[in-house]
């Protein structure tokens, strides 16, 4: 394989992974724009996501053995979209709702009861041992010269793509974006503007949840395995992506993403695997000093 | 009165927790405490972080981490004994501290705690990495156990409990004193309001340096502690959920108060002992217990306390 070749490679798994990233880190930056709260129980609702897949992708196979392609992997990421945005609704309801006026570091604690509890009832139900996703599109390589696609990472693109600019939409069109946006502004003003501000927050939890319930199924997908632990490291990368980006900044959440998961593969072919975790911190802390605000971050956070 | 009542009641708690082991001599429950006693002094070094100075810190398994290795390796490569791995442990992880603190101290609020994150995290994957030093995700085995002249520490959790509680000692009663001190009142003063503090002529770049380097000392001889006592470490034992866990030690006892943080870390480290009856549903109801917890008590188990005696010394002051 050329070096030219090599760093096309690179590239396209990088962005894949990227944009698995980006799905989770909206979730991240939606809920801190809105309330500056950081969901650490964010990435168990990813973890959940890929779980949920991963039983209707069973069940599918066992009810409606050999029906279309299309219309299954439609429906395992509609299926884990709406399990994950009730629970988001619920986690928002239980965990965070009552402390809204507490400390702000009170809410880390029960965000992290949280994530117990959540990898604890996947860890029972599904076993401590990784799962194997069977694989729902088929399994060809497209390319030349050594640099391969697949329809997987084609999918993984489409769908994250298609969300996004979805979100996008929804954000800057719809009337529901506009309160969502005031309330990120000011949650006092929206309020006496007749916006329902604990509804808005409601929706904003659920959708990052629905977000990074779709990124569990294709996470799933791209490495055919998962675990209940899963939801930890990817969590903690996606939340990475955001800062990248300017947390609160939702195009700043898909750039971040996408450029970590780059950087990811990058240090992952070039360096060593073991190491490509680490350059990816370390250019986090780098923006971070020299960039406090992230890459497009307007506001800065001033307290914790 | 009521001062005197607290000392009284808080020397009988200490002679009580000087007596345990003599008390419940089961060498299972030894060890919950002994393990307790590690927490509550990481808990205490984190609050000197976080409590007092404000700063999130979310990689402080990376200190600990520091100071493990440091003793491991002197002790491996150079014999070096326990009782000299002591003040280097905690001096390497303060230095630690300090350098973190230089590019630290140019952020804020939850920046501050990604950075902290990504230290932690590089830190871990570094000792992992670096086998031909640390021995990679195998760990350093055979390290000294400690020795006052003939009598052996060994693997009995008695001895290291009592070394631990002198250590716990120390550093509560150091932090108290740190908390009343210019310091201490600097600190606070960074921590409500770091713009009005600094124009006041509050050096908050040094403070913070300072916070970080006692934090991470705290921290050091904890991991030192650890490494002894245990005689094998590896890269496993410092994740992320450590950081986490004694943070919720420190925010479950409430922000900045000493004791708090000592009780956060006997709450957080027994509870799970006491649910090992309901087997694998465990940390499941341990995850509730911490969600129930926050919603009756925000403000952390000795929060208030915490509040009110530092406006006093507002007062006082």
């Amino acid at each position: 394989m050329t070096a030219g070749n090599l760093f096309l490679q690179q590239l396209i798994n990088g962005l894949t992974i990227g944009s698995v990233y980006a799905l989770i880190a909206l979730g991240y930056t939606m809920v801190y724009g809105i309330i500056q709260l950081i969901n650490f129980a964010h990435g168990e609702i990813f973890m959940v996501g890929a779980y949920l897949g991963l039983v209707v992708i069973l069940l599918m196979g066992a009810v409606v053995p050999g029906s279309g392609t299309a219309g299954r992997f439609l429906l395992t990421i509609l299926v884990a979209a709406a399990g994950c945005s009730l629970l988001g609704l619920a986690v928002e309801r239980i965990a965070y709702r009552p402390l809204r006026q507490a400390p702000k570091l009170s809410v880390l604690i029960t965000a992290i009861g949280v994530s117990f509890f959540l990898q604890n009832v996947v860890m029972l139900s599904f076993g401590a041992q990784d799962r194997y996703v069977p694989a729902l599109l088929p399994v060809v390589h497209w390319g030349r010269g050594g640099v391969t696609f697949t329809p997987m990472q084609a999918m993984i693109f489409g769908v994250s793509f298609l969300l996004m600019v979805g979100l996008q939409v929804g954000i800057y069109r719809t009337s529901f974006g506009r309160a969502m946006r005031a309330t990120a502004q000011d949650p006092l003003a929206a309020r006496l503007m007749g916006i329902s501000v604990d509804r808005v927050i409601a929706a904003t939890f659920c959708i990052g949840s629905a977000l990074a319930g779709v990124g569990g199924v294709l996470f799933g997908m791209h490495y055919s395995t998962i675990n209940f632990h899963d939801g930890y490291l990817t969590g903690l990368k996606a939340f990475t992506a955001a800062v990248l980006g300017g947390i609160g900044n939702i195009p700043g959440a898909m750039l971040g993403g996408l450029i970590l998961g780059l950087l990811e593969a990058l240090g992952a072919g070039y360096l060593s695997t073991q190491w490509k975790n680490v350059v990816a911190f370390a250019v986090l802390v780098l923006v971070l000093l020299l960039r406090p605000r992230g890459l497009l971050g307007e506001r800065v956070a001033e307290r914790a | 009165m009521k001062g005197l009542l607290r000392s009284r009641w808080s020397l009988a708690m200490t002679g009580f927790l000087l007596l345990l082991p003599l008390i419940d001599p089961n060498p299972y429950h030894m060890e919950i405490f002994a393990t307790a006693a590690l927490y509550a002094l990481l808990a205490l070094g984190l609050n000197i972080i976080v409590g007092f100075a404000g700063l999130l810190h979310l990689g402080y398994a990376a200190f600990f981490a520091i100071g493990a290795y440091t003793y491991g390796l002197l002790n491996l490569r150079a014999g070096c004994p326990f009782w000299l791995g002591l003040p280097i442990s905690a001096l390497s992880a303060g230095i630690a501290g300090v350098l973190l603190g230089l590019p630290a101290v140019r952020v804020r609020g939850d920046y501050l705690a990604i950075v902290t994150l990504g230290f932690g995290e590089i830190v871990r994957i570094m000792v992992t990495n670096l086998e031909s030093w640390t021995g990679g995700p195998n760990g350093l085995l055979g390290i000294a156990h400690p020795a006052i002249g003939a009598f052996h520490f060994g693997v009995d959790s008695k001895p290291y409990y009592w070394l631990l509680f002198v250590l716990v000692e120390m550093t509560a009663w150091i932090s108290a004193r740190l908390r009343r001190s210019r310091i201490g009142l600097a600190w606070v003063a960074l921590r409500e309001d770091e713009l009005a503090a600094r124009c006041l002529g509050i050096d908050a770049a040094r403070l913070k340096w300072l916070a970080l380097g006692l934090g991470g000392g705290v921290a050091g001889l904890a991991g030192c502690v650890f490494a002894a006592k245990q005689g094998t470490i590896t890269p496993d034992s410092f994740d992320f959920i450590l950081s986490v866990m004694v943070l919720a030690m420190v925010i479950l006892g409430g922000l900045g108060s000493v004791r708090g943080a000592i009780l956060g870390a006997c709450v957080l480290s027994i509870a799970p002992e006491l649910l090992r009856g309901f087997s694998t549903y465990r940390m499941l109801l341990f995850g509730a217990l911490m969600i129930l917890l926050m919603r009756i008590r925000p403000q952390g188990l000795l929060g208030l306390e915490a509040i009110r005696r530092e406006l006093k010394v507002h007062a006082a002051a």
